[in-house]
């Protein structure tokens, strides 16, 4: 019996200190990833999308990377009673298990500064999402027109 | 600690409280104020500036006066709320079709010292053919923001680059260039495009 219990302890043990990393970023699920061409490099170039946590536990995106462009970072955009709009680094976001953040047109956005390419429409671009787990997860972002309102263009 | 120096310290407090109140009046009531906002902008009629618009036309508000009129303020070094409002445009415009033809559709940077006439060429012709792109000289630009009750600031970033805050409200003039309404940032289109056109049938 004594055997058993403690068995089981030793599996409670292992299984509650492998959970941060089954329960973590391997839950988040990156959709509706678009961006908009750039004129020349000069230009910061967005990126948007869908960060949905699948999983039972919080996850917190902590910075983007991607060889695309040297300063990325994840910006709010906010407009306040007088209409006037503003951006700001964003810092870390986190996400409730089940809940999304959406990177899209006039909120959060992916603000790629210091392009090291144009962003020509048609192609693609891998930019990498990092968590405070240690996790990533890289996406394929297509490049869609300037005038494109969403990811359906 | 006598009595002197007691006074001495009530004098310094009284002092402080002073200065403290007459500094708030200075900058919520007095000439120190911001400007009132959420003013209405003034008609076309009343506004004065020269502008170039992308084609190197020299253009100012008498430019527009006679056709309904859409006015939006941003820079092309905007990589969120311009492209978006541009395109929130484009689609309205798209959806008033034939309608939308007689409009004048208007974007001023509130970034001359980048967006030159070429830029604003470029960055216009990606959306709809009717958006003209308008440019000039610092204090023309600061003319014309005074005229709409625009506001701007240039605010730096990382890497010593600088963005823009800016109004991000698109203005709505009838033919005669008297203010209509304004459709905010990002407004749907299903209140945007009525506001238009209630600015494009308004009885002159």
């Amino acid at each position: 019996m004594t055997v058993v219990y403690g068995l089981m302890a030793a599996l409670m043990f292992a299984s509650s200190a492998a959970m941060p990393a089954i329960a973590g970023s391997e839950d988040v699920v990156v959709e509706d990833a678009w961006a908009r061409a750039s004129i020349g490099v000069n230009r910061p170039g967005a990126a948007y999308m869908t960060i949905r946590n699948t999983g039972d536990e919080a996850v917190t995106l902590t910075g983007i990377r991607t060889d695309l462009a040297m300063m990325p970072d994840i910006h709010q955009t906010s407009t306040n009673a007088e209409g006037v709009s503003s951006m700001a680094p964003a810092g870390e976001i986190e996400i409730a298990p089940g809940e999304a953040v959406w990177l899209e047109p006039g909120g959060l956005h992916a603000m790629l500064m210091r392009l090291q390419r144009p962003m020509a429409e048609g192609e693609n671009f891998s930019m990498t999402l990092d968590f405070s787990d240690g996790g990533e997860i890289t996406v394929e972002v297509p490049i869609l027109g300037i005038a494109a309102r969403g990811p359906e263009g | 600690m006598s009595r002197r120096t007691t006074l001495k310290y009530a004098f310094a407090g009284i002092v402080a409280i002073a200065l403290t109140l007459g500094v708030g009046w200075w900058r919520v009531d007095g000439p120190g104020a911001p400007e009132q906002t959420g003013l209405r902008p003034v008609a076309l009629s009343e506004m004065e500036f020269r502008l170039s618009d992308h084609e190197g036309n020299d253009v100012g508000p008498e430019t527009l006066i006679g056709r309904p009129t859409m006015v939006f303020f941003g820079f092309t070094y905007c990589p969120d709320v311009c492209p978006t409002t541009l395109s929130d445009i484009s689609g309205w415009l798209d959806d008033l079709g034939e309608e939308a033809e007689e409009m004048n559709v208007v974007f001023i940077t509130v970034d001359p010292a980048r967006d030159t006439v070429e830029a604003m060429a470029e960055y216009v012709s990606y959306f709809h053919p009717l958006v003209r792109g308008w440019t000039g000289l610092e204090e023309e630009i600061a003319r014309a923001a005074q005229g709409f009750r625009a506001r701007y600031e240039r605010v730096p970033t990382e890497g010593g680059d600088y963005t823009m805050n800016h109004t991000a409200s698109v203005f709505l003039f009838d033919a005669e260039g008297r203010f209509t309404t304004m459709i905010d940032y990002h407004e749907p289109g299903e209140f945007a495009v009525p506001k238009i056109r209630r600015a494009l049938n308004k009885e002159t």
